[in-house]
């Protein structure tokens, strides 16, 4: 496989810059907030620079090879190294976590959840930066591993310590259930590593290699990468960490997990697992397409059952991702650009949806859809976003959520050669009715909560005031539209889901030739 | 393979992907800026709006030279024999077969590109594709005009604008769509501003379950969109129209695949143009402004189904086996069908005037769909253009009453009657529509209908003609009654100057904000009556105006006449729906849509037979016309005029008419059906049994894993940490481990790697166990 190791410093400098935040930050003393603050902002922007120079850096034309390549020992007792490299699958969600980071921060500056400590918070934040941007560079099986489980643990504090009232509860079972998954994955790696000759962990060379795995065993070693990325996705059966974790978690810990951590799974499962073992990916297919599609529906049906708002949301999640499996499962280049895109749009929107969500709850502090109505007469401008970002997801075209969702839907209908047409083309069908429930409840949910007249509770001279008890007054004056922190927080989302949605070929470009040349082997 | 195809196409040809550019560019500028503008955004809509009407009339006037170009045989400047050709005298009927097809002027660029597959944007411009084009600007500017003066001072002027200029932007994206990714593009578009325009008075909850109620019924139909096109991709490859087309008519393609993507795609018609079971959506839509009925939900956008049937033709064509010989129904005809009679049957009990129209319009739709399923293409073509006038003309009629007459209340027994004297201009542009939507003869909708119901009959469709011919004596009948309710009689409530909501609406016209919160009443109907009542009367207004006199000075100086921005579009429309029927008008052997719209039997289209028209066959339709009124007169007259009559209350007393009618009132229970069975089987029952899964089943053995694990843990620790590990293995090997501890000594000073590799060692063997305790 061909790399290019121009400026290979260049992915190391974007994963690990937001570390050193973190040393600077471990020498400032706790009550210095502002200053926190600041320097983690700096450092998060810092961090975007690197960023948007690799950006600029990155040869579009050679998207499909691995660049800013950089290969040296690490544990050289197991033979594993430090391979990093960067191509046109990993490069949009390698930058979107940077982005993200960076207007979680600003989010931050005025919306620290309780119990406060900046310090603590901002700095888990610049640590799961570091996780994030780490697994998408990652090069080498057990490199990979390490970020992925570097990224955990912030997690894990962010739910427990910020979230709320069963943050422990939620904590503790969303960290359990990616353990589970990463032990399993990590199982899978080391008999991938048996099963090659115990020569490397180097993705590119398994990927050479891992064709000649025989194929029963392959079945078995992919089965267990599935579990452990499927866990994380989430795929159903494997999701019911996932409505616990975005709910109880703050905010913040809400927009990245949606916006990154769920793309772990998926990108594993683009990364590593279907291309070192395609063999096995064409087993596994049918069974991923079924669950992809199942996940669809149950999703949507979750949604429909919920009274919670940020819950609906997190629900919704579950279906989406399964446009993005159902791309992925068909294994054909369409597909997994869909997939890809997807991700990224996903990331986009429901971030954005997890922003109104936490800004709603900030100034109501209540999530209850049946206690929420008139929201774009209390808060016009969030009213209106919130509404952009509800036709967004349920894939209005000429919005990004519609160009992960209509080519998966595509794929479906022409899957990899050696997958049951007949299967995929039902799974075609019921994918489609999965937009008709996201319509359905993203719009019943925005019917309830934005249109009508506010709820008398708080209107601030409604009957509520008068019976309610005087620490509950500031509540009711707490109810003002969009303030800047939001504003600047928000509004590159916006601006990308509008744009991606309008110029899909911004991200299809970068995405299209790594993914084509990976897809090669399922034409044959 | 001609010789036209190497020539210029003419500049407004080549250039009509401006048409939906512009007003999306408007939609743009007002959105942005639209507040500090003098007028409030309005004049920008306005102003794109014509400049996309000019720029539609250019390709019109140059696809029609092109057509003559090629037919050329009639040798005269192509120009002269414009819109009002008939004047000239008798044109010789178009011959069939011997014509060369019209190539379309297709131009595509790429978007974008995904694993091969290029998604474009581009133009179709065809005969169809122009004339919807001239169609939705003129309508829309129309519409616009109107609107100025009709919500003034409404709280959200600038984005009703806004959203009218983007809806209108996405119709035209839709109808010159070079490719169907493009068409899905304009179709949701549309939905979108749909759902926008019918909530715009959103404070009140049954508008914005109104638009709630469109967006989703018209999304159910959209799965068979996305669903079609996919299909059509995977199987020929392409998104191109053309192409698809062309492929379509090819008979070595496989009839299979046609017949499944017509049968998803016209899913998606059945959706969006209101058919039968889907129509349920656009009477509850009138709950929007009423120039966004007459706009969106009557001649535009509904027409939109019906415009995918037209634009793939071949594929349904074919895949329903339309030209095939004693095949006496299909799919679209049999839809078609039941739509016209359904929907009709049910404008007669409507007393909300709007109502009527609503059920009117779903009613024509159902007419162009049975039309084009029984492969008269060009009139269902033709009944889109003329119902397009006179029905808009309808709509405004009744915002140009509700506005100066009624006081913003739409019922017609309640609060309108006697409006002829009042009101000579909108009762005159009613009548002449309402003449037209009749098909009586020499108005433009007996051109249309007609011939729909002849080549109905014509093709073998007998049923069809027959059931065409019901509608036509149905339609006179509801519209009979609408009139004479409006316009007859002597006024009632509002119109008779009885302002009985001001008392009510008063207080709320001074905050601007309505809180109006209507208990649900037990009677159903009643219910759905005063939502729509009590929405337009809080929200017309809006505070701007609480009496009349500042309604703005009625035009020509008519007392009780609506402001001349009301009346103007009113004429246009009206003379409109007299004219536009000679375009194409077959006694008269015009049939300039034949020429011009048609296209030609050739790879890319089949070949589409007509019948030949003749007074002895229109005649049934005449009499059944004629009788219709008749009937409906007399009944109205007995029911709702002046003399006691047996008839009044009669449906109180018949049991079995009292049970038709309740059954007619409830719109054939089918609303009960979808929002109490379906809607509440899903969002209750199902969902909640699926939830209720998800929280025991799944996480219960997630759950159970964890309480397993801790109870495994709480065992572990105090059998064998406690007592076998620490008291055996630790404190014995405490010992051995000062031992060891020099042994292990050169791992922890030595290399960094060394001691990763050790850790990697412990986190394998924590995995193993891991597994094994999970398992």
């Amino acid at each position: 496989m061909d790399v290019i190791s121009d400026q290979n410093w260049l992915l190391s400098l974007g994963t690990f810059l937001p570390l050193a935040g973190v040393l600077v930050m471990l020498l400032i003393p706790k009550r210095e907030e502002l200053l926190h603050k600041q320097v983690a902002l700096v450092t998060a922007l810092g961090t975007l620079g690197v960023g948007i120079y690799t950006l600029t850096q990155f040869d579009y034309d050679k998207a499909e090879q691995l660049q800013f390549y950089a290969n040296t020992e690490w544990i050289s007792v197991i033979k594993s190294g430090y391979t990093i490299g960067l191509d046109g699958i990993s490069l949009p969600l390698y930058f979107l976590s940077m982005v993200i980071t960076v207007l979680v921060m600003i989010y931050s500056w005025d919306h620290i959840p309780s119990p406060g400590n900046p310090k603590a918070f901002l700095i888990l934040m610049l640590v799961l930066q570091t996780g994030m941007a780490g697994t998408f560079i990652a090069q080498d099986l057990i490199l990979f591993f390490v970020f992925f489980e570097v990224v955990l643990l912030p997690m894990y504090f962010m739910i427990g310590v910020w979230g709320g009232e069963q943050r422990q509860y939620a904590s503790l079972k969303f960290f359990l259930y990616t353990m589970f998954g990463s032990a399993l994955m990590l199982v899978a790696f080391l008999a991938l590593f048996y099963q090659t000759d115990s020569v490397s962990f180097s993705i590119p060379y398994l990927i050479e290699q891992g064709i000649n795995i025989d194929e029963d065993v392959a079945v078995w070693i992919f089965a267990g990468m599935f579990i452990g990325f499927a866990v994380k996705v989430p795929m159903f059966p494997f999701h019911t960490w996932l409505p616990d974790a975005h709910t109880q978690a703050p905010t913040q810990g809400s927009v990245i997990l949606a916006a990154i951590l769920l793309k772990l799974g998926t990108y594993g499962f683009v990364r590593i697992a279907i291309p070192i073992l395609p063999q096995a990916a064409v087993k596994w297919a049918p069974v991923i397409g079924v669950l992809a599609v199942i996940g669809i529906i149950y999703g949507a049906l979750g949604c429909l059952a919920q009274k919670d708002m940020k819950r609906l949301i997190a629900f919704s999640s579950v279906a989406h991702m399964g446009f993005v499996m159902l791309g992925i499962s068909t294994l054909t280049a369409t597909g997994i650009n869909a997939a890809m895109f997807g991700m990224v749009a996903h990331g986009l929107i429901t971030g954005m949806l997890f922003f109104c969500a936490g800004s709603i709850k900030e100034r109501y502090h209540t999530l209850e859809i049946s206690r929420l109505s008139g929201l774009l007469i209390q808060m016009p401008k969030l009213g209106w976003i919130l509404g952009f970002c509800a036709m967004a997801s349920l894939g209005l075209p000429g919005l990004a959520g519609f160009w992960g969702e209509f080519p998966a839907i595509l794929s479906a209908y022409n899957p990899a050669p050696a997958l049951s047409e007949p299967l995929f083309r039902v799974l075609m069908v019921i994918a489609a009715l999965g937009t008709v429930l996201a319509a359905a409840y993203l719009l019943w949910l925005y019917q309830r909560t934005a249109f009508g007249e506010p709820n008398p509770e708080f209107t601030g001279h409604g009957h509520a005031h008068a019976v309610g008890a005087a620490g509950n007054d500031e509540h009711h004056d707490d109810i003002h539209d969009v303030n800047v922190f939001e504003w600047i927080a928000w509004t590159p989302l916006l601006i990308a889901i509008v744009v991606f949605g309008v110029y899909p070929q911004l991200m299809f470009k970068v995405m299209d030739p790594a993914v084509t040349q990976l897809v090669e082997v399922f034409n044959k | 393979m001609l010789a036209h195809e190497h020539e210029a196409a003419g500049w407004f040809l080549e250039h009509a992907w401006l048409i939906p550019v512009i007003p999306a560019v408007a939609f743009a500028i007002i959105i942005g800026f639209g507040k500090k503008l003098p007028m409030k955004g309005s004049e920008i809509g306005i102003a794109s709006m014509l400049a996309s009407l000019v720029l539609a009339v250019g390709t019109t006037w140059q696809w029609i030279q092109r057509v003559d170009a090629v037919h050329g045989s009639e040798g005269e400047g192509a120009l002269a024999r414009g819109v009002f050709g008939f004047a000239r005298g008798l044109v010789p009927r178009a011959a069939e077969g011997g014509e060369p097809y019209v190539e379309p002027v297709i131009r595509s660029w790429t978007w974008w590109q995904s694993g091969g597959i290029e998604f474009g944007l581009g133009q179709h411009i065809d005969g169809l594709a122009v004339m919807l084009l001239l169609l939705v600007t003129f309508i829309s500017t129309l519409v616009q005009v109107f609107s100025l003066e009709y919500v003034r001072g409404d709280r959200r002027y600038t984005h009703f604008f806004a959203s009218l200029t983007l809806f209108s932007a996405g119709m035209l994206a839709m109808v010159l769509a070079e490719n169907t990714v493009q068409l899905i593009l304009g179709w949701e578009i549309m939905g979108l501003c749909s759902f926008m325009l019918i909530g715009h008075w959103w404070e009140e909850q049954a508008n914005s379950r109104a638009a709630l109620k469109a967006f989703f019924t018209v999304r159910v139909g959209d799965m068979g969109l996305l669903v079609g096109v996919a299909i059509l991709f995977g199987a020929f490859g392409t998104f191109s129209i053309q192409e698809t087309s062309r492929i379509a008519m090819d008979p070595a393609t496989s009839q299979t695949v046609l017949l499944w993507a017509a049968v998803a795609l016209f899913i998606a018609c059945i959706g969006k143009s209101g058919q039968f079971p889907l129509h349920t959506w656009l009477p509850d839509a009138m709950a929007g402004p009423t120039p966004v009925s007459s706009l969106l939900h009557s001649s535009t956008m509904v027409v939109a189904g019906v415009f995918l049937v037209a634009r793939l033709y071949p594929v349904f064509y074919n895949g329903f086996d339309i030209a095939q010989n004693g095949n006496s129904a299909n799919l679209i005809a049999i839809i078609g069908g039941i739509t016209i009679v359904i929907a009709a049957g049910l404008a007669f009990v409507q007393n909300d005037i709007k109502k009527v129209l609503a059920y009117s319009t779903v009613s024509q739709l159902g007419y162009m769909m049975m039309g084009l399923g029984v492969g008269a293409w060009t009139p269902a073509v033709f009944h889109i253009f003329t119902h397009a006038f006179f029905k808009c003309c309808l709509f405004l009629c009744a915002g140009s009453i509700s506005h100066t007459a009624s006081h913003h209340s739409f019922d017609m027994k309640k609060d309108m009657g006697g409006l002829l004297r009042r009101m000579p201009i909108t009762a005159g542009a009613w009548m002449v529509s309402t003449l037209a939507l009749c098909g009586v003869p020499f108005f433009s909708g007996f051109f249309s209908k007609d011939e729909i119901i002849d080549n109905a009959d014509h093709n073998g469709y007998k049923v069809f003609f027959i059931v065409g011919l019901i509608g036509a004596f149905m339609t006179t009948a509801y519209m009979t009654r609408a009139t004479y309710l409006t316009f007859f009689g002597k006024p009632r409530g509002a119109a008779a100057g009885e302002h009985h909501h001001d008392e009510a609406h008063a207080e709320e016209h001074e905050l601007g904000l309505a809180t109006v919160g209507h208990d649900e009443p037990a009677d159903h109907t009643s219910h759905h009556e005063h939502e729509a009542h009590a929405a337009h009367g809080a929200h017309d207004a809006h505070g701007a105006h609480d009496d009349h006199a500042s309604h703005g000075k009625p035009a020509f100086g008519i007392v009780g006449e609506s402001p001349i921005l009301l009346v103007f579009p009113l004429i246009v429309l009206g003379f409109l729906a007299v004219v536009s029927g000679y375009i194409n008008a077959a006694p008269f052997h015009i049939e300039k849509f034949l020429e011009w719209v048609e296209p030609r039997a050739s790879e890319f289209a089949p070949a589409i037979d007509h019948a030949t028209f003749s007074w002895a066959k229109a005649m049934p339709s005449i009499v059944l016309v004629a009788l219709g009124f008749v009937f409906s007169l007399l009944i109205c007259k007995a029911v709702f005029g002046e003399a006691d009559s047996k008839l009044k209350g009669l449906t109180q007393r018949s049991k079995v008419l009292g049970a038709g009618h309740r059954f007619l009132v409830n719109k054939y229970y089918l609303d009960d059906l979808y929002e109490k069975v379906i809607v509440h089987g899903v969002a209750h029952p199902i969902a909640q049994a699926a939830y209720w899964i998800n929280q025991n089943v799944l996480d219960g053995i997630v759950n159970a894993f964890g309480k397993g694990g801790r109870r495994t843990g709480e065992w572990v620790y105090k059998y064998v940490d406690q007592g076998a590990i620490d008291g055996l293995a630790v404190n014995g090997s405490g010992k051995a481990a000062r031992g060891t501890g020099g042994a292990l000594r050169p791992l922890q000073s030595g290399k960094v790697n060394q001691y990763g590799a050790l850790l990697f060692g412990a986190a394998a063997i924590g995995a193993l166990v891991l597994v094994i305790v999970n398992i």
